[in-house]
């Protein structure tokens, strides 16, 4: 194994880890809400802060934190 | 190549276990006990989990689940395993297992143990994957309408109620968790204090700023409140600052009560939701540097295996091994918790079926991993310590010389120079007394780390571990009012429409200032308590925790029952006989036990007989009634959650007798089968996918 192949799989695995915390987090919800959107053609799609906020209040109408 | 792994595993997890069988009578390391933990883990997922999945669950990957059917880009949205994998141990994880355990370790570090891993793999674990499996074929349904769809109204009724008292006690005992930790302590107090502004900074960013960017807002928090640490160390060295920040725990507890009444009515973005993000980045970090650095220092255990107190005169809380080991360690055994996320919120992110054994089963183990890690933070310390920090004034005395006495005659050695000396080192005052759990893992956890990573910061590793703590508390506290408030409004919405409406906000506040009443009031009890509170409070909330659990195992085995899978339902009737059996147990003896430190109406009445004679100091005198009239209220709920459970048990065993009997039952719930289209999803999901195109 070179110091080059050394370097591309630590410089993956960091790429997977930033991934999975965006994705966890819901950093990346609404580029993933875009994509969906463009599927489905429903009219101009919301705005990014709409669609957070609308996030925020859905996530936090039930329980969605445990003991 | 399966069955060699398999057996590598057994054999691992028999030396493991070995190792610590044999060790029964010198200190053993902790590394055996993560090693056991481990193969017994791997075994469980390996052959149970898949067993259950395959055979009992009918686990059918070709079934499209309703984030396919219903894919709206927004809740219902297929994800990838290890996301949603994350997502569901991130809601599922609190302090629940990081206190359980430490309280438990006053039995010696076996019992705790045993009870995680054998309640884990056999109970929990699978009663999150059953119940997260059964809400994914109901497209997503709460585990209260499961209750009222496949065993009758009552059920669901059951559930709700259930769920509410559950709500409004933890977050009392978890909020004199957090005053006990900040009491007379102003470095902790400042540095919890600073975690709400920092909070509210992040709210603004995400929302105003830059609205969604979540990753750079919680680092960007992250890293404040990492500051707060250092900033409540000046705070410390400071005489003036020291004098603000230096409260007792009246004072303190009626600070949580306010803060929790104003969390529950500002929006959620401006401090709920920041919050929320702070605690799962510090969740992940923490969790995963706390297993990193057990397995690099691997300390002696210094408990026993175990104690004389599984006699039942433990210091930290009253009764036998049997049953209060297995209510004092719910979360991370078995959660009855868990079964609200598992329904409603995570199966609406399953992409197939398949993926349910990872996401329930999987989540659950590493839950009760922390609780090992908890377990082993708090067995590490020397017992003595231990027990000095964690026994209420009103059981050992409350001088420290009359405290050391009384602990060390137990034949647990400590002296009052040893407590002085570990206080310095962690830049406290005293550690004497400091009931609740969280000051005794935050020395375990600040040794663990201190003696890892540099032993200069130990009073830093302590803070750090105090906040770390604290904004999980917070975060639970925050999410439970508003969860609590909710569940009444829907209550209150039967008496008075109006009231049911959740954005009228006359009814956002009578509804929020009565949540807040109800955990205020066992708070404000628990604080004037001079055995610390935790000790009635912790059991109470274990006792409802594990009904709601056996609730939730009721659902799951009419719903085998019903659909023709009786011959497997031994697979939920067996942990939800046990769970009946020590919460009936348990409830039995904190109601009718003699001994006043067991039983709560015999509590009630000593108390009242020392009143009657005037043998109380002026101080304890002054608190009595109110105990009296506190134990007693708790003795009638400890009798409700019992009712409630067995009226739910015979509810179900009503609909499985029937089915059996081959009478007509309610028609099942599940959706219809439909063909599965979705293609298999990369770990990044539609963006790798569809992003280049």
């Amino acid at each position: 194994m070179t110091v080059r192949n050394v370097h591309s799989l630590i410089g993956q695995a960091a790429a997977a880890t930033v991934g999975w915390l965006r994705a966890v987090s819901g950093d990346d919800a609404y580029e993933r809400y875009l994509i969906h959107h463009a599927r489905s053609h429903e009219g101009p799609p919301m705005s990014r802060r709409a669609f957070y906020e609308e996030r925020e209040e859905r996530k936090w109408s039930g329980v969605s934190r445990c003991c | 190549m399966k069955k060699i792994v398999g057996i590598l595993l057994a054999a691992g997890g028999a030396i493991a276990l070995g190792g610590i069988a044999f060790h029964r009578h010198e200190p053993i390391n902790a590394l055996w006990i993560v090693t056991a933990a481990v193969c017994i883990y791997a075994l469980g997922y390996r052959f149970y989990a898949a067993w259950v999945a395959a055979r009992v669950l009918s686990v059918d990957p070709s079934r499209a689940t309703p984030a396919e059917r219903y894919d709206n880009g927004r809740d219902f949205v297929p994800t990838h395993r290890w996301i949603a994998f994350g997502h569901h141990f991130a809601a599922i994880a609190g302090p629940g297992p990081l206190v359980g355990p430490t309280l438990a370790a006053q039995f010696g570090y076996l019992p705790g143990t045993l009870w995680i891993l054998v309640g884990a793999v056999l109970g929990g674990c699978v009663q999150d994957m059953t119940i997260l499996l059964l809400s994914t074929r109901r497209d997503g349904r709460s585990l209260g309408q499961m209750a009222r769809d496949e065993l009758g109204p009552f059920g669901g009724f059951a559930a709700l109620i259930g769920t509410l008292l559950i709500m409004i006690l933890l977050i009392a005992v978890l909020g004199l968790v957090v005053v006990n930790a900040m009491k007379h302590s102003p470095w902790s107090t400042a540095t919890i204090f600073a975690t709400v502004p920092v909070a509210m900074l992040v709210g603004v960013h995400l929302r105003r700023l830059r609205p969604g960017r979540i990753l750079e807002a919680s680092v960007l928090g992250v890293a404040l409140v990492l500051l707060a640490v250092l900033a409540g160390g000046w705070v410390d060295t400071r005489p003036l600052l020291r004098g603000v920040f230096d409260w007792s725990s009246l004072p303190l507890a009626g600070f949580v009560i306010g803060y929790g009444w104003i969390a529950a009515i500002l929006p959620v973005w401006l401090l709920l939701a920041p919050r929320d993000y702070l605690s799962t980045f510090l969740k992940l970090g923490t969790v995963a540097l706390l297993a990193v650095a057990i397995v690099l220092l691997h300390p002696q255990i210094k408990m026993p295996a175990l104690t004389s107190f599984v006699d039942g005169h433990g210091p930290l809380f009253g009764g036998k091994i049997f049953p209060f080991v297995f209510i004092t360690i719910a979360c991370g055994a078995v959660s009855g918790f868990h079964a609200l996320i598992s329904s409603g919120t995570t199966p609406k992110l399953i992409a197939s079926e398949a993926d349910v054994r990872l996401i329930g089963y999987g989540s659950m183990m590493l839950e009760s991993f922390v609780a090992i890690m908890a377990m082993i933070a708090a067995t590490l310390l020397d017992p003595g310590v231990f027990f000095a920090i964690n026994s209420g004034a009103g059981v050992v005395g409350g001088a420290p010389a009359a405290a050391v006495h009384t602990i060390s005659g137990w034949g647990f050695p400590v002296t009052v120079q040893q407590m002085q000396t570990l206080a310095q080192e962690m830049g406290e005052t005293t550690l004497f007394a400091r009931t609740g759990g969280a000051p005794s893992l935050a020395v375990g956890m600040a040794s663990i780390f201190g003696n890892t990573f540099g032993r200069g910061l130990l009073s830093v590793w302590y803070h750090f571990a105090i906040m770390f703590e604290a904004v999980f508390i917070l975060s639970t506290l925050d999410a439970g009012t508003r969860v609590g408030r909710f569940m009444l409004q829907d209550l209150l919405g039967h008496l008075y429409a109006p009231l049911g409406r959740t954005s009228w906000y006359p009814s956002v506040l009578f509804s929020s200032t009565l949540v807040v009443a109800g955990w205020g009031y066992f708070l404000y009890v628990g604080v004037i308590d001079p055995n610390g509170g935790v000790n009635i409070l912790w059991p109470l909330f274990g006792i409802a925790n594990q009904m709601l659990a056996a609730i939730a195992l009721s659902v799951a085995t009419g719903i085998l029952v019903k659909s023709g899978k009786a011959r497997y339902a031994a697979v939920t009737l067996l942990p939800l006989a046990w769970l009946a059996i020590v919460t009936t147990a348990a409830a039995w003896q904190k109601i009718m036990s003699a001994d006043p430190r067991i039983g709560l109406l015999a509590a009630a009445r000593s108390l009242a007989t020392h009143l009657a004679a005037g043998t109380l100091p002026a101080q304890a005198a002054a608190a009595a009634p109110q105990l009296i009239f506190n134990q007693r209220l708790d003795a009638w709920l400890t009798g409700i959650f019992t009712a409630v459970l067995w009226l739910v048990i015979l509810d179900m065993g009503r609909v499985c007798a029937r089915k059996l009997r081959g009478l007509p039952v309610s028609a099942p719930s599940e959706a219809p089968y439909q063909a599965a289209r979705l293609q298999p999803l990369t770990l990044s999901g539609r963006l790798s996918q569809e992003g280049g195109t």
